[in-house]
């Protein structure tokens, strides 16, 4: 098939929360040759039903497939192909800096125009946790790694389309 | 009344309809065994594993019914891989029942302990890990549901032995519920539309038809609407019955079928390769564009515009690009477009093919499907004609692999579905001895042959004595020619000749005597003039019989479509 250009695609599954769901999953990705650059699942408000968020890269044929393929899944009750919808997604990162004296106030200053949040403190560093899209995210370790980031612990990204279900 | 899982298993499988079982026991599955003459089930006791799932397999090829199997823990369920990837490959509906160390024993690495839902996750349809009785009467619903509906294929059901010595009410329920599980079976009455008015305005059409026609049920339906429209068809390997090679007048005599170009793809006919090549519209029903037989995907029906009918959307634009989808099951689909094409028949309809048939039929006279016949020595291709002949072209043929499956393919006109079972997708050597007995059981009336090669037939040659105590009077002819065949063609054509690790000359065991030490009839054949005498002997006899037929070393498959090349591109000797 012809080639279209690659694109980050973000797609939403809704799953039985049955054991292995999410092994069928990662197994159908893998054997396919998919790429999944990032991953999330937690349980929904409804009972057994599981919330799957994860990002891919393919042409607009090779994520056609992947919808097609993750439908196939008996375990599939629902895939959220968000090409051609408008969809609101979020990411949590805790990000463990260097802060000491000289660089405290910088830190902090970030943390503000971030809206982050510091929740750990101790001598020598400052934790810190974010929300927000890709580019906040992007854009907050670039400005910390400078500061000095020891370690970093991201969420995955969580996507729900905009204003009604579809 | 309160159950053991055991006899759950049992209650289970009778409301399914199962009729037999082919399995091999050990310590996991041993409640179950214990139970077992309780029940009204046909227990087919094989000698390996791989040859319970492969029968099954052909039970459910055969009949269209799901076929069982059950097998220990450990090395048995991991036996049964090779048949459960064969299963899913060509969408065969198997139930494929494995025991499992107790739930409190899984993880420890117990003894014959083996993951097998995590190894077998990518080659089933679906799986379950059984881990409470209570669960037990539902997921065997489910698992015999999935099997059969929308694309068929393999599921595995991992029984842990304390599971069915658990004990509990039995309640078989009457629906399934699986909210992730609609396949879609109607087919979308807009494009079917859309569909006919390209086949209407088509010249130059052919129908490409895969196995997903047999699976649906689809045979007539297709015969009807290509005979309405006129349009030559042409199959994969995994469709060859579902349309009719040959037709019989009143008086029983054979001919041709006008319409049926036979098989396509990289052993397919000149006719039916040259036919999609100058196609300007395809029609593909249940078929899924294999590289087999598209070759190089651009040179493939270069000209045509495409409608392609599959039950599986996963099919539907995964390797070409597709003009009009149509999700929905075969049958359903055919049935949409005779209704439209009753409605709306195509005017001059007979005179608008003449031109196209006509050039089909200078490409079949040109080079028709040919061997070299010769006194001296048994060419491969005349047995596979002399037991067409000898058959009535009515009997269901299993086959190796390699190219005894090929001269099978080519040679045996089959006109009915479910008749030719082969393994297409994964190309399994040693399917075609244990899936003629799977087959047999199902008719055990009926003729059935293994066209074999000297390579395959090792592969599962255990699965004679399986015939043998069965009574299952299963017929295998080998087509001797002391090579792994088809691997050798290959080195003879691209890999310079150098015929490395594939010569069996004077390396097979005495095929005659092996057969009479398992207790079946060994016949052999070394001479032209002997074939049919040792066939006629063979399919007379009421037992096993093994055919032993010493053929010409240096025979080739053709036509062949070189790896890489457009099916116009055919080596014609
Ligand atoms: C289990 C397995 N191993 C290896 C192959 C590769 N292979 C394909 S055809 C073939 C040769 C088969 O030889 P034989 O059964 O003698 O049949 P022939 O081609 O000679 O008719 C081989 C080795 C295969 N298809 N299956």
């Amino acid at each position: 098939m012809e080639n279209s250009s690659k694109h980050r695609h973000t797609i939403g599954i809704l799953v039985q929360n049955v054991p292995g769901v999410l092994a069928r999953i990662v197994t159908l990705f893998a054997g396919r040759d998919f790429n999944i650059e990032n991953i999330t699942a937690a349980e929904t408000h409804e009972p057994g039903l599981t919330r799957i968020t994860l990002v891919t890269t393919g042409d607009d044929h090779i994520l056609s497939q992947i919808v097609k393929q993750l439908n196939k899944l008996i375990n599939v009750i629902k895939v959220f192909d968000f090409r051609d919808t408008e969809f609101v997604d979020r990411e949590m990162a805790l990000i463990k800096v260097r802060a000491e004296a000289p660089t405290r106030a910088e830190v902090l200053r970030i943390v503000d125009i971030f809206r982050a949040k510091v929740v750990d403190v101790s001598p020598h560093f400052y934790t810190l946790e974010v929300t927000g899209n890709e580019s906040k995210i992007a854009a907050i370790i670039e400005l910390l790694d400078q500061i000095g980031i020891v370690e970093i612990a991201r969420t995955g990204k969580a996507a729900l389309a905009r204003s009604k279900k579809h | 009344m309160k159950m053991k899982g055991a006899q759950i298993f049992f209650e289970c499988l009778k409301r399914e309809g199962v009729e037999v079982i082919f399995g091999f026991p050990g310590g996991s599955v041993l409640d179950i065994y214990h139970e077992m003459p309780k029940h009204d089930i046909r227990h087919i006791l094989v000698r390996h594993e791989q040859g319970a799932a492969h029968m099954a397999d052909g039970y459910a090829r055969a009949t269209g019914r799901v076929g069982v199997c059950l097998v220990t823990s450990g090395p048995g369920a991991t036996n049964t891989v090779t048949g459960i990837a064969t299963a899913n490959m060509d969408s065969i509906p198997i139930v494929v029942f494995t025991g499992q160390v107790p739930t409190a024993m899984i993880g420890d690495d117990a003894f014959q302990e083996v993951d097998i839902i995590g190894i077998t996750r990518p080659c089933t349809k679906h799986s379950y890990l059984v881990k409470d009785v209570n669960e037990l009467a539902r997921v065997i619903k489910e698992a015999f549901y999935l099997a059969r509906t929308g694309r068929p294929g393999p599921i595995v059901v991992d029984l842990p032995k304390d599971v069915i010595q658990a004990q509990t009410e039995f309640r078989y329920p009457k629906k399934v519920d699986l909210p992730g599980y609609h396949p879609t079976l109607e087919a979308h009455g807009g494009q079917i539309k859309r569909a006919y008015q390209l086949i209407k305005k088509s010249r130059h059409p052919v129908i490409y038809a895969g196995g997903g026609v047999i699976h649906g049920d689809a045979s007539e339906e297709l015969l009807q609407f290509a005979e309405m429209i006129r349009a030559p068809v042409t199959s994969t390997l995994m469709g060859l019955g579902c349309f009719p090679a040959e037709i019989r007048d009143k008086k029983g005599k054979r001919s041709p079928h006008p319409l049926w170009l036979g098989m396509l793809g990289m052993h397919g006919t000149y006719e039916a390769n040259m036919a999609v090549s100058n196609a300007d519209l395809l029609l593909a029903v249940g078929a899924r564009f294999d590289d087999r037989v598209t070759g190089k995907i651009s040179g493939f029906a270069p000209k045509a515009k495409y409608i392609h009918i599959d039950v599986d959307p996963t099919s539907i634009g995964k390797t070409v690009e597709v003009h009009i989808p149509i999700v929905g099951d075969c049958k359903n689909a055919l049935q949409k477009l005779i209704q439209t094409a009753e409605a709306e028949p195509v005017e001059g309809l007979e005179e608008a093919r003449a031109p196209w048939l006509e050039q089909i039929g200078l490409w079949r006279e040109a080079h028709p499907l040919r061997y070299a016949f010769d006194p001296q020595i048994i060419k491969p291709q005349y047995v596979v004609e002399k037991i067409h002949e000898l058959s009535g072209g009515d009997a269901i043929i299993t086959t190796e692999v390699g190219q005894n499956q090929m001269w099978a393919a080519q040679f045996y006109r089959f006109t009915r579905p479910r008749t030719f079972l082969s393994s297409g997708g994964l190309g399994t050597m040693g399917y075609g001895l244990p899936a003629a007995i799977g087959a047999q059981t199902a008719f055990p009336d009926r003729l059935v042959v293994d066209i074999a090669g000297d390579g395959s037939i090792q592969m599962n040659i255990q699965e004679l004595m399986t015939a043998v105590c069965n009574c299952l009077p299963v017929k295998v002819a080998i087509l001797r020619n002391q090579f792994l065949g088809m691997v050798r063609q290959w080195q003879e054509l691209f890999y310079e000749k150098n015929y490395c690790g594939t010569c069996l000359a004077d390396s097979s065991p005495d095929f005659v005597r092996l057969a009479e030490a398992y207790g079946a009839v060994g016949l052999r054949a070394t001479k032209p003039e002997e074939v049919e005498p040792v066939i006629r002997e063979a399919f007379a006899i009421k037992r096993p019989v093994l055919m032993d037929f010493l053929v010409s070393p240096a025979e080739g498959v053709y036509p062949m479509v070189p790896a890489g090349k457009s099916i116009s591109e055919m080596l014609l000797t």
